[in-house]
This record gives structure tokens, C-alpha cells and sequence, in this order.
């Protein structure tokens, strides 16, 4: 059956509190999931006070400021720090989201950071994304083409491009994929929002010729009809993207080539 | 324990080439309910303070029992399609899957065949 609570060594504790600099005015507290392989310790939730007077405005502006100057041991994954790279995806009050454009004032009260839900834990917020990436490449995200490849680029018409608006943005963080239940109940079988947005690109893609196998490929009670249209993946993509209607859209394909 | 990569667990046993027919005939049968569903709802509501002969008079039309009937099927056939769906979301220890989608497709099944033996048994008037 599908578990619906924490084993016990996943229980999160109390951790550390770390007070801000004395005569700091905007102080705002982050409480931050820490756990670390190494020590055989159940996950701990440490609690950071920040001054806000003395930190960039995004909520991975802090986490690197606490890295740097309170603990260098707090373990996340960044790297564009302006929303193109998808590495930074965490849970931020609540709600997945990329930490370098989630802004701290957009969050009334303490800032919770998780690492992205249902996901094996590497160390503190960098999740275990291995299934993630196989499904992926399961997906076999590139143009396919047996038509000779012509002598400059593969030619698309204005409509046939305005048809991937909406897709080629998706930057793969995994925030919509991790926020679906449908996902975190058959994680392992079903693709999963991001993965089947990324499959809908490469099915819509004018120039691609394998539109037919990569919907046989598709076309399976798990690993796409376990979408149950629950939205939590547009609700959450840091992009403003929708990929519930990208599945809508394969589903209404399937249904299309019978 | 499993050393087999993350690809080759991804693509597992391959796609079931299934999948559709499920997806269609869900909806299929939800279009259908929605005038079933208004019919039956009002002839209950309809009959609902009549007697006995009342009843057997008004199942006794041809429409009333074959609109009856065609319901019943659309309903249970609806039912078995979602709750095979929550089963096969929630359910997964392999011999309690397998038993409980074997007991929705019968007691789908059942219901189905006893409801629409009733509906004929009453517009037989026996």
C-alpha cells in the first residue's frame, strides 16, 4: 500500500539555532532541513536568523550567506542563480520553487526549505533526481529524423514553431514532477509532469519524423494515464508553465491515431 | 537490493501499448450519466411516495425500463473504470492488487446484472 507516514529514522527533529548579529532590525528566521548520511542521525530542522538589511532579496541569496558566514556545512545545489538552470529547486514555504527567484519577501513569516518532496536525500536539500534523469532519457529527448538531413538548418514555418511556446522554457527542475501525488504514489512506473511536457515537445516538434513510436512508446496505464489532471504541477512550476495540459494534449493524440 | 541502472528500471518490462480504450470509455460513460443520471434522479423523486401498482405500471413503459437499465450498465461500468484507477494508485502489493481489481470487476458486475434483472423482472410486471 502507499505509505502515508514517515519511518521512523525520517522523523525530523529540533536542530540548531543560530541567532542573528546583534543590532540587526529586519530579522527573518529560515528553518532549514538538515541531514547528513554520515552520522547515522535522524533528518533536524535547523533555525538561521537573518538580517535582511545585510542579504540580497531572493531566498537563495540567504542560503548562500548562511553557507558562507554561519555554516558552511549546509548542502544545496545552485548554480545560474536567475531561474535557467533549474538546480536550485526546493520547497520554500510550502511550495516548490526554485530558491533564486522565489523572493524572501513574497513569504509572510519563518521561510521553510525542504528538499523537493518524495525524493531519496543525498545530504540536506539535494535530492536523489537518478530516476528523474532515467525517464528522461527514457524519453529519448532529441530529434529524430530519417529524411536526409539537409544541407543548412531543418526548416519550420512561424505556426509550426509558436507550437513549442510554452515547452522549450521548461528548464527541468523537477519541482512539478515532485509535487505530484500521482508521481509520489508510482514515482518508479509513471513519467511524471516534467517528463511527459518534455515528451509532448518532441511529439509537436514539426521536424521530428518519430511522432508514432514515441507514442507507442507513451502509451501505457502508468507511465501516462496515471495523471489524474490533479494540477499540482502548473499550480507549482516556478516557469509559469502548464504541463497538465501538455499530457491533456498527448492524451487527446492517443486518442486521435486510433 | 538492485545494481540494474536507473535506465533499465525506467523502461522495465516496456510500454503496455494500453491505455486508451480505459481513458475513452471513462469519458464515454460519463457523457452517457449525464442525461441517465438527470433521468434516473427524477424518475426516483417521481416515484418516490407511490404505491406498489404505481410503480409497476410506470417501470412497465418501454423508455422507463430501458433508460433504467442503460443507467445502471453506464454507472457500474463507470465505477469499475475509477475504482480499478484508485487500485491500481494505491494498492501496490501484487496479490492484494490482483484480488481487489479481480473484486471490483465482478462486484461491478453483479450489481449491474442484478439491477438490470430487477428493471426487466419489473417491466415484465411479474
Amino acid at each position: 500500500m502507499a505509505e502515508f507516514s514517515l519511518p521512523a529514522n525520517s522523523r525530523v527533529g529540533k536542530g540548531k539555532f543560530h541567532p542573528a548579529p546583534a543590532g540587526a532590525k529586519r530579522v527573518k528566521r529560515f528553518n532549514i532541513y538538515r541531514w547528513n548520511p554520515d552520522d547515522g542521525q535522524n533528518p533536524r530542522l535547523d533555525t538561521f536568523e537573518v538580517d535582511l538589511d545585510d542579504c540580497s532579496p531572493m531566498v537563495l541569496d540567504a542560503l548562500i550567506k548562511i553557507k558562507n558566514e554561519v555554516d558552511a556545512s549546509v548542502t544545496f545545489r545552485r548554480s545560474c542563480r536567475e531561474g535557467v538552470c533549474g538546480s536550485c529547486a526546493m520547497n520554500v514555504d510550502g511550495t516548490n520553487t526554485l530558491a533564486c527567484i522565489k523572493a524572501i519577501d513574497d513569504v509572510g513569516g519563518d521561510v521553510n526549505v525542504y528538499p523537493l518532496p518524495h525524493l531519496p536525500v543525498v545530504k540536506d536539500l539535494v535530492p536523489d533526481l537518478s530516476t528523474f534523469y532515467a525517464q528522461y532519457a527514457a524519453i529519448e529527448p532529441w530529434l529524430q529524423s530519417e529524411s536526409a538531413a539537409p544541407a543548412k538548418e531543418r526548416l519550420q514555418s512561424r505556426e509550426e514553431r509558436a507550437k513549442l511556446d510554452g515547452l522549450y522554457e521548461c528548464v527541468m527542475c523537477a519541482c512539478c514532477s515532485t509535487a505530484c501525488p500521482s508521481y509520489w504514489w508510482n514515482g518508479d512506473r509513471y513519467l511524471g509532469p516534467a517528463i511527459l511536457l518534455q515528451a509532448y515537445r518532441w511529439l509537436v516538434d514539426s521536424r521530428d519524423e518519430a511522432t508514432g513510436e514515441r507514442l507507442d512508446a507513451l502509451e501505457d496505464p502508468f507511465r501516462l494515464y496515471r495523471c489524474h489532471t490533479i494540477m499540482n504541477c502548473a499550480k507549482t512550476c516556478p516557469k509559469h508553465l502548464n504541463p497538465a495540459k501538455a499530457i491533456a494534449e498527448i492524451k487527446k493524440m492517443m486518442v486521435e491515431r486510433r | 537490493m538492485s545494481l540494474r541502472t536507473p535506465l533499465g528500471r525506467v523502461r522495465g518490462l516496456g510500454s503496455a501499448k494500453d491505455g486508451v480504450g480505459h481513458w475513452w470509455l471513462q469519458r464515454v460513460t460519463a457523457v452517457a450519466l449525464v442525461p441517465l443520471a438527470v433521468i434516473l434522479v427524477g424518475m426516483m423523486l417521481h416515484l418516490a411516495r407511490a404505491d406498489h401498482a404505481t410503480v409497476l405500471a410506470y417501470m412497465g413503459h418501454t423508455y422507463v425500463a430501458t433508460f433504467t437499465a442503460l443507467g445502471l450498465i453506464a454507472a457500474f461500468w463507470h465505477l469499475k473504470l475509477g475504482i480499478q484507477v484508485v487500485v491500481e494508485d494505491y494498492v501496490h502489493t501484487e496479490r492484494l492488487k490482483v484480488a481487489a481489481l479481480l473484486a471490483n470487476t465482478f462486484g461491478c458486475i453483479v450489481f449491474a446484472g442484478l439491477g438490470v434483472v430487477a428493471v426487466l423482472t419489473l417491466a415484465a410486471g411479474v
